[in-house]
């Protein structure tokens, strides 16, 4: 159990189902431990200000977590908590691995996020 | 929201909140101020064993209980908020914080803490959750049957190299110098345990891989022998430094960049107070941050009490000869005129060295 203000991503469905709207998308996925809780943070913290993008988390121990976020691509040869990735036009556009900074989070959000920037996975 | 404060306390982790607890009980108008999420260094340990009347409680749990404590008493709390600019020289200080507008205050409380020291070789933040951690328990279950590195010879260092031996294969410890600056009991432990072997006098000189890490080269650091060491997963723990290099033009800081105060943890500036591990000191522990915090505090409460009567109260420095100052050479600075920082990177090193023991 996640104890944040995040929306809980808890089923594979309602993950596809964010995915193949399209919509812009940034989800942690960890667990409540030290290299996580500041990422929950910032996301909470960034949530007003990105009113354009939805912000989750996701349990990385739960069979969500598991059949989604820790088997795509983009998060091999990942192995610090949290995994964090981005969506947008129904495609993970960017995805990191252990504690980020504010500053970290707020450049792939306008970059990889921002309106007429290219949906590239990296 | 209020422009103007008593104090702004500029860190919210053990010693940024403690200082919000005592000030706002106290009827000061108050705010904390954290770039970071609130509870910094705190937020970082898992299980916190000493801190005294909490017999077992996660980093987190105390800083929740800290951060209601300082709200239920009126202080305001702003977390993620960017401190741009300030302006400490004057009688009213000046706090910018990013995306929220201008603050001032009759008297600041720098309580910035500490941050991990890095390697800083260009490897080492490309493979960052890739291999190398910061976090023995958040991560250490990745490298289940693995062969791992651990960088470092403190207590932090020997007492996670030990407890990763739980998952890892081998626990390869690397550390600068040919002895450890660990307790005894943790050199001990660690060399008694046989999947840990140990490489003194390394220089890290590079983390190696595609896409995530496979080896860690370092060098002796008198032979200059290069050593491949084979490993996938390094873990850093070597020290932390303080929060401060964005200060020195606004305190005096000392050779190491640590905060430098008199007994009543003021610094060289009439009004500026510090707290916790930005601060020259020798036991950086939450408890001594707890300390620090209320010492602060107290004496910012004093401050602000003697400027709505009309007096100042003297900088660190300025005491007078019968009231030794035992724990700062700063040397105060003439409003508007160069601080001379030479003294004070003469300070002595067993005054000024850390100790951080986890
Ligand atoms: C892994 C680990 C385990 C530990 N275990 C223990 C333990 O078991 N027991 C114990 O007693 N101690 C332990 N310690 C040490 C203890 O946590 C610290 O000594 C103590 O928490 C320091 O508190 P502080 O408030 O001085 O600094 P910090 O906790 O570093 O807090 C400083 C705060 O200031 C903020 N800040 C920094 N710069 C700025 C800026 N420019 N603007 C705004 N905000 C800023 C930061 O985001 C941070 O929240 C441990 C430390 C670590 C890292």
């Amino acid at each position: 159990m996640l104890h944040t203000n995040l929306k809980h991503i808890e089923t594979v469905g309602e993950f596809k189902e964010l995915l193949d709207s399209g919509a812009k998308a940034a989800i942690v996925c960890g667990r409540m431990g030290p290299m996580c809780i500041p990422v929950y943070g910032i996301m909470e913290a960034l949530r007003d200000k990105y009113p354009d993008v939805r912000f989750f988390d996701m349990e990385f121990d739960s069979p969500v977590g598991m059949a989604t976020i820790r088997s795509l691509p983009e998060t091999r040869g990942f192995n610090g908590l949290p995994f964090t990735v981005y969506l947008r036009d129904g495609k993970v556009v960017a995805a990191t691995s252990s504690i980020q900074t504010k500053q970290q989070v707020k450049e792939i959000l306008d970059t990889r996020l921002a309106d007429g920037s290219a949906a590239v996975a990296g | 929201m209020d422009r103007h404060y008593d104090v702004i306390v500029i860190g919210a982790g053990a010693a940024g909140l403690t200082a919000g607890i005592y000030l706002a009980r106290a009827r000061m108008r108050t705010l904390i101020v954290d770039h970071g999420t609130v509870g910094g260094q705190m937020i970082l340990t898992y299980q916190v064993a000493n801190y005294p009347g909490v017999e077992n409680a996660s980093g987190a749990e105390i800083v929740a209980t800290m951060r209601r404590q300082a709200e239920s008493f009126g202080a305001r709390v702003l977390a993620h908020s960017e401190v741009q600019r300030i302006d400490l020289a004057g009688d009213v200080k000046t706090v910018e914080v990013e995306d929220e507008g201008t603050f001032t205050a009759t008297a600041v409380i720098l309580a910035t803490g500490g941050v991990p020291r890095m390697l800083g070789l260009p490897s080492e933040a490309a493979f960052k959750g890739r291999g190398i951690s910061f976090c023995a328990t958040c991560d250490g279950d990745f490298f289940e049957g693995k062969d791992i590195v651990v960088i470092g010879g403190g207590n932090s260092a020997l007492e996670e190299a030990v407890s990763l031996t739980k998952y890892a294969t081998s626990v390869t410890v690397v550390h600068e110098f040919d002895h450890f600056q660990a307790q005894p009991w943790a050199v001990d432990e660690a060399r008694a345990n046989p999947k840990i072997r140990f490489l003194m006098e390394q220089d890290v000189r590079e983390f190696v891989g595609g896409e995530s890490l496979e080896a860690v080269v370092v060098a002796h650091k008198r032979t200059g022998e290069i050593t491949r060491i084979p490993a996938e997963g390094a873990f850093l723990f070597i020290g932390y430094v303080p929060n401060t290099a964005w200060l020195k033009d606004h305190v005096a800081l000392n050779g190491r960049g640590e905060i430098v105060t008199d007994e009543s943890l003021r610094t060289d500036v009439a009004g500026v107070f510090a707290a916790g591990d930005a601060r020259a000191k020798r036991y950086r522990q939450i408890t001594t941050a707890v300390a620090d915090g209320t010492i602060a505090a107290l004496a910012a409460v004093e401050h602000v009490a003697s400027r709505a009567k009309g007096a100042g109260e003297k900088p660190a420095g300025k005491e007078p000869a019968a009231s030794p100052i035992t724990s700062s050479e700063a040397s105060p600075a003439a409003p508007g005129k160069a601080r001379d920082h030479s003294r004070l990177l003469r300070l002595p090193r067993a005054r000024a060295s850390r100790a951080s023991v986890s």
